[in-house]
């Protein structure tokens, strides 16, 4: 197993926070992972991303020219990574802002409305915990039973109320690629 | 045979390099014997400059480092965080202290560093060869001012007690000369207050002694004391500058 | 022990913690940030003391100040913070006075840029400071090496009394890995009784001094400083290779674009072409003789080398090393751009005079 994972979005959408979701989740089931984000004035406003790798094997490079998906939580993300995703990859859209169709037929399409469903399930700030499990739903990746310990790790004391709004966000994902 | 006068235990027997009628081997001297009077000659570490007391690290019979041109007051920050409860100085020129290392001194003054500084201000540069200081005087002649400072040139000379003394972690500031007894009495106290005041933790103590250099201005040394007293003092006048009395608790 | 999941800045901060470090001294610059606000955090509830400082010149004199008293000192910056250090750095090695100085390196000259570079390598090598001195330079590729790297540093620098830098690219300071903490041991006793921390009943002052204003005794001073150099260049020397044995191309690389390389051998070796790496983990002392031998094998034809830096510095090393022996190629990226696994790939192509399959 080896991916090589772009994502990309808003600074605010949670894209870096998607990113730690997967090393952690990867690192946990006793892949190779690596975590390099963008940085600089793009943290503040603008594009942010962060190159993921989770893999079988020791990871060489830990930033991708062509990654194997993209997750674009913005459209520049798609301008600026859409067409370097490799042939035969995946290609990750927020359709809650993203309203254009990306048109690329060597690659599977998934659209994932986050922030729509996050407002169903009444907050905006689940909207990168969507889109995780939508990722781990179409790639399989990872064990969801991964991410859900993670999640109930995540949340302890007072915020551990906010467990089931998660475990919702991440299924609600998971349904979205199905 | 009653034993009128001693050398200090606080300075070693290396022979001084001062020309003479220079200051600095009497204020190394009454540094000397304030760490000794107060004890703390066993503990104290010292940091000299670039300058003409650059050699004093053969004379304070005390730890010493020898800082890089203006960063001594850096240096013994390193030092007093890293051994708070020990007696920690600078012993620094005008060069290295109001003009390359103006950043160094005005920082450790801000963060109220708890060492003393003592300052010895004689208008020029010594060592390299009686060049324009920023504390030499309007109309001082020097080789990089061969016609005597203009302000149009250089500015006016800059006074480093004031303009430390407007920190509140400068605890004491004051300025001294040692041109006669009387004087010379007056700034024995002046550095006994200063280590004083940094062992009681208040913050940053300055003592700016100034000082002959009779080899660059090109007089007597008696000369040169006369000198400092009509020119040097009305611009850069004695006395405490600056005391809080911090209640330490 | 589990693994954790550290940020490359974070780590070095903690790691130097767990190796004692007494005091920290920092000033803020992007990309290494993230490590003086680490220590400002962490440092002082170990016991140890951190100053935010005025400029980079302070700290590195504060590091002087600690370091010459006897302390395990610190600091770390980035490319034109490290430049502002330089001063410092020569006087500690001048004076003998250890310390650890970490270069989170971005893409120069001038401003340059935040992203990461290998710009540095020069003033890291040869001492960018003035006079003659050396200082031990330890190139981690990933956040691991990183971590034990500075670990290492402090005890490097306290056995041979001399400054010893840690540089990594940007992107190892930025980036997270899983590492391991490793239970720490010093080398060898610490005990520092040339120490200028203050007399304490010792019959004779200590003195942390450069200046030696007679020929004689400067000379002198260098002869003992040289013997030192030379010291840790023959018991210093480390460096790694991967698929060395019969390659037909070496590259040569250091940092990130090392890890860079490692993924465009593996598409080297399923399209048939047998790539090995050399990697110098100690840029200072240069693993001179390792890749000599290298060199002069009859399999190796060719050597590439990729740096982070539009006109190559490492390169001149390994021009040094290989003297003659092989052919020598350049890959370089500047400016934050990294050289990408399809532009490794095909300067190894060119290299060997194939055709791109």
């Amino acid at each position: 197993m080896k991916k090589e994972i772009i994502i990309s979005g808003f600074g605010g959408q949670g894209v870096m926070s998607i990113g730690k979701n997967l090393v952690e989740a990867g690192m946990e089931e006793k892949f190779f992972v690596t975590w390099a984000p963008s940085y600089g004035p793009e943290m503040r406003g603008g594009t942010a991303n962060c190159h993921v790798g989770i893999s079988s094997d020791p990871i060489g490079a830990p930033m991708f020219t062509h990654p194997t998906e993209l997750i674009a939580m913005n459209a520049p993300s798609i301008e600026k990574f859409g067409y370097k995703v490799r042939s035969g990859g995946s290609v990750f859209i927020n359709s809650s802002v993203v309203k254009e169709q990306f048109l690329r037929e060597d690659v599977s399409v998934y659209y994932v409305p986050c922030e729509d469903i996050a407002a169903e399930l009444g907050n905006l700030k689940v909207a990168n915990m969507v889109m995780l499990g939508a990722y781990i739903g179409a790639t399989k990746a990872l064990q969801v039973e991964t991410v859900e310990k993670m999640i109930h790790e995540m949340f302890t004391g007072p915020k551990a109320k906010l467990i089931p709004l998660n475990l919702a966000a991440l299924q609600r994902g998971l349904d979205a690629v199905q | 045979m009653a034993i009128v006068y001693q050398k200090t235990q606080g300075l070693t027997d290396a022979e001084f390099h001062y020309c003479p009628g220079c200051h600095h081997g009497i204020i190394h001297k009454l540094v000397a014997e304030t760490l000794v009077e107060l004890g703390l000659l066993d503990e104290a570490i010292g940091v000299c400059p670039v300058g003409c007391s650059v050699f004093a690290y053969n004379y304070f019979n005390c730890d010493m480092l020898e800082a890089a041109h203006g960063r001594a007051p850096a240096v013994a920050t390193g030092i007093k965080r890293t051994h708070p409860t020990q007696a920690v100085f600078t012993y620094q020129g005008d060069g290295d202290l109001a003009s390359i290392g103006a950043a160094e001194i005005v920082h450790a003054a801000m963060r109220g560093e708890k060492f003393t500084t003592i300052f010895v201000n004689n208008a020029i540069y010594g060592m390299t060869g009686g060049q324009m200081a920023p504390t030499t005087l309007i109309g001082q002649r020097a080789t990089t001012c061969q016609n005597g400072r203009t302000v149009e040139q250089a500015g006016s000379p800059i006074r480093m007690a004031e303009l430390l003394s407007t920190m509140d972690g400068c605890v004491y500031a004051e300025r001294v000369c040692v041109t006669d007894i009387a004087n010379l009495n007056k700034a024995k106290r002046a550095i006994k207050k200063a280590f004083q005041k940094q062992m009681a933790g208040e913050g940053f103590t300055f003592v700016e002694v100034l000082s002959t250099c009779p080899t660059n201005w090109g007089l007597t040394p008696p000369k040169a004391n006369e000198w400092l007293k009509e020119n040097m003092v009305p611009y850069y006048p004695l006395g405490v500058i600056k005391e809080t009395n911090t209640e330490v608790k | 022990m589990a693994k954790e999941l550290w940020k490359g800045n974070e780590a070095i901060a903690e790691a130097a913690i767990r190796a004692g470090c007494d005091c920290f001294f920092g000033y803020p610059i992007t990309p290494q940030s993230e490590v003086p606000e680490y220590m400002s955090v962490h440092l002082p509830k170990a016991g140890g003391v951190f100053v935010q400082s005025e400029s980079e010149i302070a700290a590195i004199n504060m590091v002087y100040g600690a370091g010459g008293s006897g302390k395990r000192a610190m600091t770390s910056s980035s490319s034109p913070g490290i430049s502002l250090k330089q001063e410092g750095i020569t006087y500690l090695a001048g004076a003998e006075v250890p310390a650890v100085i970490v270069n989170c390196m971005r893409g120069g000259p001038g401003l340059g840029t935040i992203q990461p570079g290998q710009g540095d390598y020069y003033q890291a090598t040869r001492g960018g400071g003035n006079g003659d001195y050396r200082t031990v330079v330890l190139a981690p590729s990933n956040v691991q090496e990183a971590v034990d790297f500075v670990q290492e540093a402090f005890d490097i620098a306290d056995e041979y009394r001399n400054p010893v830098m840690v540089v990594m690219d940007g992107l190892i300071g930025q980036m997270m890995e899983p590492i391991e903490w490793k239970e720490y041991k010093r080398r060898a006793s610490t005990e520092k009784p040339w120490a200028a921390g203050g007399k304490f009943g010792r019959d004779h002052t200590n003195i942390i001094n450069s200046l030696y204003i007679e020929p004689e005794a400067c000379d002198i001073h260098n002869q003992h400083l040289t013997v030192k150099f030379n010291l840790m260049a023959e018991k210093e020397v480390r460096y790694e290779t991967v698929n060395c044995e019969d390659a037909e191309i070496i590259i040569t690389s250091y940092g990130t674009p090392a890890r860079i390389a490692l993924s465009a051998m593996e598409v080297l070796a399923a399209e048939g072409i047998k790539v090995g790496l050399f990697r110098p983990i100690t840029l200072w002392p240069f693993p001179e003789k390792a890749l000599h031998d290298l060199a002069g094998k009859d399999h190796v034809k060719h050597i590439l080398d990729i740096e982070l830096s539009s006109t190559g510095q490492m390169i001149d090393d390994v021009r040094l090393a290989v003297e003659g022996q092989k052919p020598i190629s350049y890959l370089g990226r500047a400016g934050g751009m990294m050289p990408s696994v399809e532009e490794m790939v095909d300067a190894v192509y060119k290299a060997l005079g194939k055709e791109v399959k």
